[in-house]
């Protein structure tokens, strides 16, 4: 889960991390009031989960009401590419000393966290790596020893950031390594880390993705979930709990299991088809769960045909069929069914789907990912199967 | 021989009271597997169809004399629980619990590095090993995989992707290729067992000719797997990766598989293990194929 800017820095301030003061804003006399509030000079910074706001006219300083007026209404409701504003962070004005950059992540292969950092902030960390890898130090940190002070401090050095800020930016390395840990982030990200005229070292960006899996720990996230962008029937899957990904296609998917319902878009892409989404039932497949799969992919106008792919293991084929003939009595499905089921009690599944009376027009079976996939695609291009 | 598992695992359930532990562990009880064992706190005295039950986990392997585990618990418990075994000394640790916090298998990764460098854990998040006739733990359906011919040619299977894994093994049995042992390493961002674990496995094992890899997008493990290939696996090997059609910056399901700064996509793997010599299927199905060819070429 990808935060906006403002709440990166609301959870990074839950962390000791100083940040600028400031608030976010909804509509332009919000904006107003938290500029009366914090002093001018501010900055109105567009909140969009997409690179390049600045470039694209989203960030705007202003040193007035009357200048907040003018950038709150223009950058309120703007696209940027393809991403509508619906907020702006308003928040006091820094002056820059210098920029910095630091990060951390997993890095899967070593199976360790990563600490990068940067003298060269405020650019993106990729320029920097293509142009000048050694202006960025990579520390690997063992996630049970974890990064003290001192550690911190000689990586600032190494990345020779200069003396006066090192004890700044290695303060702020410890609490962001807190963040990140105790704070369950995929990504903890400053960019840029600054230095100000008068010494301090703070965030003025904050990029924070979130690890989904420890949601179960972490109840205040159910506010970040709350703004997630995503689309109408995104929106209804996550009602009914399913792991869902809106597609642009008309053939509409059910797997279990991630890596088949993956393989299920890419068969159906490979026979000359596109995916509507990707839907991953899962283990325990029952008629609940089918019926709130089927009505998610009911929802989805573009569906012309239902794909159902299912390998039996923690999902059982008798359960799945049984599951499947139940949701067809629940729901009125504009689509028809080709379904593809094997794997554990496949037989006692596929005699369930055989015996229910329900017209191949509306339920057909196949044997093979491939013909499935043939025939889901050749209903959905209006063809007879 | 089989890698990791034999007929001879003595294997307990964590979590075999609960729904999943006992559904699963009554099923590789009933294929064959030396289930010897339960283990669920405030349980201990009790017995699942004959199994019995134990508090903790050093009271079962007192008891028993177990070497493996099935770890079937909740998120939550699955971190202790995995450090419960390795600390009662359980070498074979299989976790398949999904929903682990990546934070949570970072420090259970190196906690057992630290202190039980002679555990294998495999997981979290992953569908189990299977030794075809001989052990089965987790939650593979065992009547879809083809046992091993004794002195034939058997095939190896290592894979991300849980019901992928089952796709070839059922490929497979269609057939009639027997598989030597099969495992599935999970779709975690820090897996215990990995593609290189079981590739340096498999290479060692004489039962095994040929070996066939399942990968998905997102990480380096494939890319890892390639430079460990090129330089160690002599045998025959083709591979199947999913997730070609996958938009970047999504999580497909599985925590570990998602595209980021261009980086982890199915192409880029497929590439390095093209590289490498392994034979890439366009669909499980076409890997699957593929490894026929190659054990029908080996004679």
């Amino acid at each position: 889960m990808d935060l906006f800017e403002y709440q990166g820095k609301q959870y990074f301030a839950k962390f000791g991390i100083p940040v600028s003061a400031g608030d976010v804003a909804h509509t332009v006399d919000e904006a107003v009031a938290i500029s009366e509030r914090v002093g001018y000079p501010v900055v109105v910074k567009a909140q969009v989960q997409v690179g390049g706001r600045g470039k694209a006219g989203g960030i705007k300083l202003a040193n007035n009401k009357a200048e907040v007026l003018t950038h709150a209404t223009n950058i309120l409701g703007m696209d940027i590419k393809g991403h509508v504003v619906k907020r702006v962070w308003v928040e006091c004005a820094s002056d820059i000393a210098e920029e910095y950059y630091a990060s951390f992540t997993l890095d899967r292969a070593a199976k360790q966290h990563l600490l990068m950092l940067s003298a060269q902030g405020g650019v993106e960390i990729e320029d920097v790596a293509a142009k000048d890898p050694t202006a960025i130090v990579k520390l690997h940190i063992n996630p049970i020893v974890g990064i003290d002070e001192a550690t911190a401090k000689k990586a600032a050095a190494d990345a020779k950031i200069p003396a006066k800020a090192q004890d700044g930016v290695a303060a702020i390395l410890v609490k962001l390594y807190g963040c990140f840990t105790k704070g369950d982030c995929d990504l903890a990200e400053i960019n840029p880390l600054i230095l100000k005229p008068t010494g301090e070292v703070h965030a003025l960006d904050a990029k924070v993705s979130l690890d989904g899996n420890a949601l179960f720990r972490h109840p205040e996230w159910e506010a970040f979930r709350a703004t997630e962008e995503l689309d109408d029937r995104e929106r209804l899957a996550r009602e009914k709990d399913l792991q869902y990904i809106g597609l642009d296609g008309d053939v509409g998917i059910i797997a279990n299991g991630a890596g088949l319902a993956m393989s299920t878009l890419d068969v159906v892409s490979q026979v000359g088809g596109k995916a509507a989404n990707f839907l991953d039932i899962g283990g325990g497949a029952n008629a609940e769960l089918m019926t709130s799969a089927l009505e998610v992919i009911n929802f989805d106008t573009n569906v012309k045909s239902i794909f159902i792919n299912i390998f039996g293991g923690i999902t059982r084929g008798d359960e799945v069929a049984k599951g499947i003939v139940e949701a067809m009595r629940r729901v009125q499905l504009r689509a028809p069914i080709v379904i593809r089921l094997d794997g554990t009690n496949a037989e006692e599944g596929r005699k369930i789907l055989a015996d229910a009376g329900i017209p191949t027009s509306r339920l057909m079976s196949k044997p093979t990912m491939l013909e499935a996939a043939r025939a889901a695609v050749d209903l959905a291009n209006g063809k007879t199967v | 021989m089989a890698i990791f598992i034999n007929e001879h695992t003595k294997v307990i359930v964590q979590g075999l009271t609960g729904g999943q532990g006992k559904f699963h562990g009554l099923r590789n009880r009933a294929y064959g597997t030396n289930v010897v064992g339960g283990v669920t706190p405030g349980k201990g005295g009790q017995d699942v169809e004959g199994i019995p039950v134990f508090d903790n986990v050093a009271d079962a392997v007192r008891a028993t004399g177990a070497d493996a585990s099935f770890v079937a618990v909740p998120p939550k418990a699955a971190p202790a629980a995995i450090l419960e075994a390795a600390g009662a000394g359980v070498r074979f640790i299989v976790c398949i619990t999904e929903g682990v916090p990546a934070q949570d298998e970072a420090r259970v990764f190196a906690t057992l590095q630290r202190d039980f460098p002679g555990t294998r854990l495999l997981g979290p998040n992953c569908p189990g090993i299977i030794s075809p006739g001989r052990c089965n733990i987790g939650i593979t359906a065992g009547e879809i995989a083809q046992p091993p011919t004794a002195g034939g040619r058997n095939v190896g299977i290592v894979s991300r992707s849980g019901t992928l894994t089952y796709q070839a093994l059922f490929e497979l049995k269609q057939q009639r290729i027997g598989v030597s042992t099969c495992v599935g390493i999970g779709g975690d961002p820090v897996p215990g067992t990995s593609f290189v674990d079981c590739l340096a496995e498999f290479q060692n094992d004489p039962e095994t000719s040929a070996i066939l890899m399942i990968g998905e997008i997102g990480g380096s493990a494939e890319e890892e797997a390639a430079e460990f290939i090129k330089a160690n696996v002599t045998k025959p090997m083709s591979a199947y990766i999913a997730g070609v059609t996958a938009p970047a910056g999504k999580k497909m399901g599985h925590a570990g598989a998602i595209v980021s700064g261009g980086k982890g996509t199915a192409q880029g793997k497929m590439d390095a293990l093209r590289a490498a010599g392994v034979k890439i299927g366009a669909n499980p199905t076409e890997a699957a194929q593929l490894m026929a060819q190659i054990i029908a070429a080996l004679g």
